[in-house]
């Protein structure tokens, strides 16, 4: 019997000579990687070790990302124990303010991230690199303070699920959408605790931004991992990194004919419209079109999930010479300070500044309810984010609608939920 | 590995936003976590959370973020063990790695109702609740998690393998 993807790079990285489903393994990881809210704990248990030194200087990384710039004297002092360590221990991959970006844009952009890796980061959304064909998952502090001393971490072998997706893309719909519309198919626990392989001619379209969006909300189904075979998008996406982080071009897995699925599912994405999440839950997907109804206060457009340059690019070709609602605030943020000074190269930042809207420094802040954008009671905001649970943006009774950057942008000029075709 | 304790029950799809809001993330101090133990899915659950009490829920508990400081703000609140339908991938491990007992049963995440009396016994595979006499087997552990559980968690079992 063959192996999938996923199966293949779990036995790479592994001393057994043969893995399946439901085994547990010690993986040797080529990364690990922790932020201003989680590594802080994983340091304390480090610590308590006594270890004298990380694994691998060069395979540990730290990006005070959620509430840097840091936004209150508590956060100062968690920010304070990343740049401590990483001096203490010589970790060559530690990421200042100003030269941080959200560390699952970042960590692909430089390099950092390969195709064939196995990655583990303390937060949630490290599935994100499973776009560029990488075992990438995400675990606790207890873990990533584990691996950074012995390079290892115990894992599960996940069943697999296949998700086949083919047609053309209508307009306006992108990677934010093929993944809303799943979630809202399977569930919020739709993929619990299994790999989540996207696949299918749409995919192999699918320009890479897309694909990190895709793989990004994995874990909103419950996946372990979202992962797409590396093909010519990914070696052009490898290809063009510049002063990369690491050398080589990372390893090329694809799943065998006869490899072994839990589930196969299909979708005929012409039929997928841009989609919204209402709250409180990401799996509860409606078409945008149906929602025009719900008045809001707020559009954040940004995150690990749409932060990216060609997320801004859709955004401006919206707001291009428009004005946001005069009671909406638009909250822009760049998810690196690559796609920062892009943006400000091709017009886009003055586009967003010209539309009413704020241009921000890198952060996730608003997207966990960490601040630059935080929701008062009975608020609303639009969000290409990634979560919508009751009081993730701020007070316990706001609501977040989870959308794709084209819908966003739109609902910001109608101060109320939109489709690009209403302000075009 | 016995417990015993008062039943605080919470539906399916109970988050870590809501177990410990990213408000609160800004510290390690876990006296501080427990104090807004499951604040935005029950605002005074830390007054009525007394030691050795039992958390029951629905499917999928602990989805979302990989924050640890959920597990740890449950643990820190008392709270002696969390049965549920079924649990979040990450949530699951750090509860693993840190010790918090955590069983997977449907039928008693069912059975169990609001303040029953209930009693685990995990070496025994048992679930006992008291207040309606019903009981509950749950399947152990698979013996690679038991080795860290009964290290008291991962760190000390890596301590042991070393």
């Amino acid at each position: 019997m063959g192996y999938t993807i996923t199966e293949k790079i779990l036995l790479r990285h592994t001393k057994d000579k043969e893995i399946h489903p439901g085994k547990f393994i010690d993986a040797r990881v080529d990364l690990c990687l922790g932020n201003d809210i989680t590594a802080p704990f994983a340091i304390e248990e480090f610590e308590k070790t006594g270890a004298k030194k990380v694994f691998d200087k060069k395979k540990v990384v730290l990006v005070p990302d959620h509430f840097a710039p840091a936004k209150d004297m508590k956060s100062a002092n968690q920010c304070k124990v990343l740049a401590k360590f990483a001096e203490k221990y010589g970790i060559k991959n530690y990421f200042e303010v100003g030269r941080m970006g959200v560390e699952h844009a970042l960590l692909p952009e430089i390099g950092l991230a390969l195709p064939g890796d196995l990655i583990v980061g303390a937060d949630s959304h490290t599935c994100t690199y499973g776009a560029l064909g990488a075992f990438s998952s995400g675990v606790g502090s207890t873990d990533l303070a584990a691996a950074m001393a012995t390079g290892e971490c115990w894992l599960k072998v996940p069943e697999s699920m296949k998700f086949i997706y083919y047609g053309k893309l209508s307009k306006w719909v992108g990677g934010k959408d093929l993944i809303l519309h799943t979630i809202g198919d399977i569930g919020v626990d739709g993929a619990r605790y299994r790999a989540m392989e996207f696949c299918g001619e749409t995919i192999e379209n699918l320009p890479m931004d897309d694909r990190l969006s895709m793989c990004n909300m994995a874990i909103e189904a419950g996946g372990k991992n979202g992962i797409i075979a590396p093909d010519k998008i990914t070696s052009r996406y490898v290809r063009s990194i510049k002063n990369k982080a690491k050398p080589g071009n990372g390893r090329f897995y694809s799943s065998d004919k006869d490899a072994v699925y839990y589930e196969v599912k299909e979708y005929d994405v012409r039929k997928i419209e841009p989609l919204v999440a209402c709250p409180n839950l990401p799996s509860n997907v409606r078409a945008a079109k149906k929602l025009n109804n719900i008045s809001i206060d707020q559009v954040v457009i940004g995150s690990c999930t749409n932060g990216r340059i060609s997320d801004l690019r859709i955004a401006a070709k919206i707001l291009r010479g428009k004005k946001a609602k005069s009671n909406v605030r638009l909250i822009v943020i760049p998810a690196t300070q690559k796609i920062y000074l892009e943006a400000m190269a091709e017009g886009l930042a003055k586009i967003f500044i010209d539309a009413g809207g704020v241009f921000s420094t890198p952060t996730c802040g608003p997207c966990l309810g960490g601040h630059m954008g935080i929701l008062a009671e009975g608020e609303r905001a639009v969000a290409t984010t990634n979560r919508n649970f009751t009081g993730r943006m701020g007070h316990p009774a706001s609501e977040v609608y989870l959308s794709n950057p084209a819908v966003a942008a739109a609902s910001a000029v109608k101060g109320r939920i939109a489709i690009p075709e209403e302000v075009l | 590995m016995a417990y015993k304790g008062r039943v605080h029950k919470f539906g399916s799809d109970v988050n870590t936003d809501e177990i410990i809001p990213a408000r609160y993330l800004h510290t390690t101090d876990k006296a501080e976590l427990a104090r807004h133990c499951m604040e935005d899915a029950d605002k005074d659950f830390h007054k009525k959370a007394k030691h050795g009490d039992i958390i029951v829920a629905g499917k999928n508990f602990g989805c979302g973020s990989s924050r640890e400081h959920a597990p740890i703000a449950i643990k820190a609140a008392g709270v002696s063990c969390v049965i549920a339908e079924s649990f979040a991938r990450i949530f699951f491990r750090n509860s693993i790695n840190i010790g918090l007992p955590i069983i997977e049963s449907k039928a008693a995440a069912e059975g169990i109702r609001k303040n029953d009396s209930v009693s685990v016994d995990i070496k025994a595979g048992l679930v006992k609740d008291i207040t309606t006499k019903k009981t509950y087997k749950i399947e152990k552990y698979p013996p690679f998690m038991e080795k860290i559980i009964k290290a008291g968690g991962l760190m000390e079992s890596l301590k042991k393998k070393r």
